[in-house]
C-alpha cells in the first residue's frame, strides 16, 4: 500500500508499527502522551498503547535517557524523545559517559538498543535553543550511532530500523521539514539504515547533505541545471558511521565536492568528510572540498536565521567557487 | 490492567488536582480572599498603605494588558511566539514588589510581571519573542537577569550569585524563579542542595501553575511542592499565588530572612496558567474547560479591585484612569513592535566573545562581502 505522508506522519506510523511489532518498545518523553508531542509525532499512540508504553515523563532529560539505560538492561527498547535539540544537554552526560560506553565496558554483555529522537535544525522562527544542530557532538562520541532522515519514506522505515537495531542511535528529525509530503510504499523494502544515497545524478560537482539540507541541495541542483551545471546530490543519511563509498565514487567522476550542513563549519561533519575525501580521492580532486554551514556563532535570533542558514544561494556560491579552481 | 498500572497511576487523576478547596490539600497562606476580603494569617502579615495597594492594582492591570496585546501581536504574525502570564499576575507582581533595589531576580521566560516591576520596558521583552534579540534589557542595571529558556538552569546561577552576595557581605538577596515542571530537573535539585549547604541568600520562587506544557503537576511530584524544601533542609511555604498581598508578604519575609543570613526558602505560589503554555500550544488537548472556569473564580485582579472599591481606597475614576493607562500602554507596545527595526546581520558575530578571535573576524568579513553582493547588502 502506498500512502502520501508528511515526515511527521510517517514517523508517527513508523512508531506505531514498532509498538505493534515488539511489546518491549517503550516511548518516553515530555508531553508525548496526552498531547502527542509538541510536533504531534506521537499523536494517538498513548491512547492506543497505554501510558506504560507511551510515557509522559517528568521534565528531566537526564532522567529520560538515564532510565532508558536501566530499561534497556531489562530487555526493553526505549525510544526517547528530546523535545528540541537545545534540550538534549541535560542528558548529554548520560549519553556520552553511559549509553555510549556500556556495550564496550560490559564486553558486549549489555546491549543498549536505545533510540534518542531529536527534532533538529532551524528555520522555524523559534526562540533560542530550538534550532540547533548538535550532531557533531554525538558523532564524535564512539559508541553512539547517528542518523538523519530527510524524506517520509526514510522517516517511516528509518525509525523502525533504528528501534530494531542493537546499538544506541541518535535519530535526528529535520523539524522544519516535518510537514513535507511524499508517497511512501508501506509494504516496500526499505533501504539499509546505514547507507548514503545518490538522490540526483550529475557530473560537475558532488553536493553532500543530510536532514533538512537535502532539500536545499536539491533546490540548488535544480537552479544550477538551469545554468547548465549538473550537480550530483548525495543524501548522507547516516552520520555515524559514515557511508562514504558512494561519495568517493561520485567525487572520482566529478572531481569536486561541496558539503552542506546547518551546524557550524568548524569541526562539523564537513570537516571529517573533507579529510576523508581528500585522503581517498586526492588524485581525482580538481578543487578542495568546500563546506557550506552555519557560522561559528550561537544560532541567532530568528530575524537573522535566514542569513545564518545555508540556502540555495550559498550552495551555488560554493559550487561556483569549486568550479573556479 | 497491566502489572505496571499501579506505578504509573497518578495520586489524583484530576488534572490540576491539588486545588486548595479539595480535601486533603494543605492550607496556603492567604491575606485576600477571592471575594476580596482581607483575612489574617498567624505567621504572615503585610504592611501596605493605600498608595501601595493602588500601585499593586495598577501593575496587575498593566501587565495583563501588556500580555493580552502581545498575544494579539503574535496572532497577527508580529511575534514568533508569546508565553502568556495570564492568571499569574499576582504571583509575579507580588514577588516583584518584594524585591529591594539591590536584590537580583533570575526569571524563566514567563516573568513579564516581574520584569515590569523591575522597570524593564515591555518592548525589550517583546524583542526576544519577535526574534530580534535574546532580550533587550540590561540585567545588571535592572537587577533582573535575562530570560532563561533551558528549564531550571537559572536556579544554579541564582545560587552562585547568592554565594557572591554572601562573600561580599552585601545586604541583598536573590530570587530564583522556576516552574513546577522545573522542579524535576537535576540542576534545580543541585541548586537547592548548594543553597542549603552553603546557606546562600537565595529564595526559590516556584509558580506552580499546575502544568508543564501538557503534563500535570502530579507527574512531577507526589507531595505538595513546598514540602520538598524540608528534604533539602530549609523552610518551604505554600502561598495563594493569586493573592498579591500574600505573595508579597511571604516573599518579603523570605528575602528578609535570606538577607539576615538565615539561608534559602522555597516558596510555592499556587496558581494556574489561564492561557496556553505558549501561543504554539493547544491546551484543549489536555485539560478540561471546567478547570478553567473554577480558576476564573480566583482571579488575581478581581479580588484586589473588589477590596479597593469596597474599602474606599480607590474609586471609579481611579479604575477608569488605570484602564486608560492600559490602553495607552497597549498602543505603545503595538506601535513599538511594528516599528522595531530588524537587527543587522553582523549582530550574528558581534557579541559572541569579549575578544573576537581572528578566524571569526574573518568569517564576519566574508559574511559582509557575501551579502554586499546582493542588492541592499547585509541590512536587507
Ligand atoms: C531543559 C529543557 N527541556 C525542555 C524544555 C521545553 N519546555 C519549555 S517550557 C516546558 C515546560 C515548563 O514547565 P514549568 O517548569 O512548569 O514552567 P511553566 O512553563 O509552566 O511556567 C518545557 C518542557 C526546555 N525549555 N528546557
Amino acid at each position: 500500500m502506498t500512502e502520501t505522508l508528511t515526515i511527521g506522519k510517517a514517523l508517527n506510523l513508523g512508531l506505531r508499527r514498532a509498538l505493534e511489532d515488539d511489546p518491549k518498545v517503550v516511548l518516553m518523553g515530555e508531553d508525548i502522551g496526552r498531547l502527542g508531542g509538541v510536533f504531534r509525532i506521537t499523536d494517538g499512540l498513548q491512547k492506543d498503547f497505554g501510558d506504560d508504553r507511551v510515557v509522559d515523563t517528568p521534565l528531566a532529560e537526564a532522567g529520560i535517557v538515564g532510565t532508558a539505560v536501566g530499561l534497556a538492561m531489562r530487555g526493553y527498547r526505549p525510544v526517547c524523545e528530546i523535545q528540541f535539540d537545545g534540550f538534549v544537554f541535560p542528558a548529554y552526560n548520560q549519553l556520552v559517559t553511559q549509553v555510549a560506553k556500556i556495550h564496550a565496558r560490559s564486553r558486549g554483555r549489555l546491549a543498549m538498543p536505545i533510540v534518542i529522537r531529536i527534532p533538529f535544525g532551524g528555520g522555524i522562527g523559534a526562540v533560542e535553543h530550538h534550532s540547533e544542530s548538535p550532531e557533531a557532538y554525538f558523532a564524535h562520541t564512539a559508541g553512539l550511532k547517528v542518523v538523519a532522515v530527510s524524506t517520509p519514506a526514510d522517516a517511516y522505515w528509518g525509525i523502525q530500523q533504528a528501534i530494531a537495531h542493537p546499538d544506541p542511535i541518535v535519530f535526528l528529525e529535520p523539524k522544519r521539514r516535518y510537514w513535507e509530503k511524499a508517497a511512501v510504499d508501506l509494504d516496500g523494502t526499505p533501504s539499509p539504515l546505514f547507507a548514503s544515497r545518490v538522490v540526483r545524478g550529475g557530473d560537475d560537482v558532488t553536493v553532500l547533505a543530510y536532514g533538512p539540507m537535502v532539500k536545499t541541495a536539491l533546490q540548488a541542483a535544480e537552479a544550477a541545471a538551469e545554468e547548465g551545471r549538473s550537480l550530483e546530490v548525495i543524501d548522507l543519511r547516516t552520520i555515524s558511521p559514515l557511508d562514504l563509498d558512494p561519495v568517493f565514487a561520485s567525487v572520482r567522476r566529478t572531481g569536486r565536492c561541496v558539503v552542506v550542513h546547518e551546524a557550524p563549519v568548524t569541526l562539523g561533519l564537513g570537516a571529517e568528510i573533507a579529510a576523508r575525501v581528500t585522503e581517498t580521492c586526492f588524485h581525482s580532486l580538481e578543487a578542495p572540498v568546500l563546506r557550506v554551514g552555519g557560522y561559528d556563532t550561537p544560532y541567532p535570533p530568528s530575524k537573522l536565521e535566514e542569513e545564518y542558514l545555508p540556502d540555495l544561494d550559498r550552495v551555488l556560491d560554493a559550487v561556483d567557487r569549486s568550479m573556479g579552481f | 490492567m497491566t502489572a505496571l498500572s499501579h506505578t504509573t497511576e497518578v495520586v489524583d487523576p484530576v488534572p490540576g488536582a491539588g486545588a486548595p478547596h479539595l480535601p486533603g490539600q494543605p492550607p496556603l497562606v492567604q491575606l485576600l480572599t477571592p471575594e476580596g476580603e482581607r483575612v489574617e494569617h498567624p505567621d504572615y502579615s503585610v504592611d501596605v498603605g493605600d498608595q501601595e495597594l493602588r500601585a499593586l492594582y495598577r501593575d496587575l492591570v498593566l501587565v495583563r494588558r501588556w500580555d493580552v496585546e502581545a498575544t494579539a501581536l503574535q496572532r497577527q504574525g508580529e511575534l514568533g511566539i508569546w508565553a502568556s502570564l495570564l492568571g499569574q499576575e499576582a504571583a509575579q507582581v507580588g514577588a516583584g514588589h518584594a524585591l529591594a533595589a539591590d536584590d537580583m531576580a533570575f526569571p524563566t521566560y514567563r516573568e513579564h510581571g516581574v520584569a515590569w516591576v523591575r522597570g524593564v520596558d515591555p518592548l525589550q521583552v517583546i524583542s526576544l519573542f519577535r526574534g530580534v534579540d535574546a532580550g533587550g534589557w540590561d540585567p545588571v542595571a535592572t537587577g533582573f537577569n535575562l530570560y532563561t529558556v533551558v528549564i531550571g538552569a537559572q536556579t544554579l546561577h541564582a545560587t552562585g550569585y547568592a554565594m557572591g552576595v554572601q562573600r561580599d557581605c552585601a545586604e541583598s538577596a536573590v530570587l530564583a524563579f522556576l516552574g513546577d515542571g522545573a522542579t524535576s530537573q537535576g540542576e534545580v535539585n543541585e541548586a537547592m542542595i548548594w543553597a542549603s549547604s552553603l546557606s546562600a541568600p537565595v529564595v526559590f520562587f516556584c509558580q506552580n501553575n499546575q502544568y508543564a506544557i501538557s503534563v500535570p503537576i502530579e507527574r512531577q511530584s507526589r507531595v505538595p511542592l513546598y514540602q520538598r524544601a524540608a528534604g533539602f533542609g530549609f523552610p518551604g511555604v505554600r502561598v495563594d499565588g493569586n493573592d498579591v498581598l500574600a505573595v508579597l508578604a511571604v516573599t518579603r519575609a523570605a528575602l528578609a530572612a535570606a538577607r539576615d543570613g538565615q539561608g534559602p526558602t522555597f516558596i510555592e505560589a499556587f496558581t494556574y496558567r489561564m492561557g496556553a503554555h505558549t501561543t504554539s500550544d493547544d491546551p484543549t488537548r489536555y485539560r478540561l474547560a471546567s478547570e478553567l472556569e473554577e480558576w476564573k473564580l480566583r482571579d488575581p485582579i478581581a479580588r484586589v479591585k473588589a477590596y479597593l472599591a469596597r474599602s474606599g481606597i480607590a474609586d471609579a475614576d481611579f479604575f477608569a484612569a488605570i484602564e486608560a493607562e492600559g490602553d495607552e500602554l497597549a498602543a505603545r507596545i503595538r506601535k513599538g513592535t511594528l516599528d522595531m527595526p530588524d537587527p543587522a546581520g553582523t549582530e550574528i558575530f558581534d557579541h559572541v566573545y569579549a575578544e573576537m578571535p581572528p578566524p571569526l573576524a574573518a568569517q564576519r568579513a566574508e559574511f559582509v562581502e557575501y551579502h554586499a553582493g546582493f542588492e541592499g547588502g547585509v541590512e536587507r
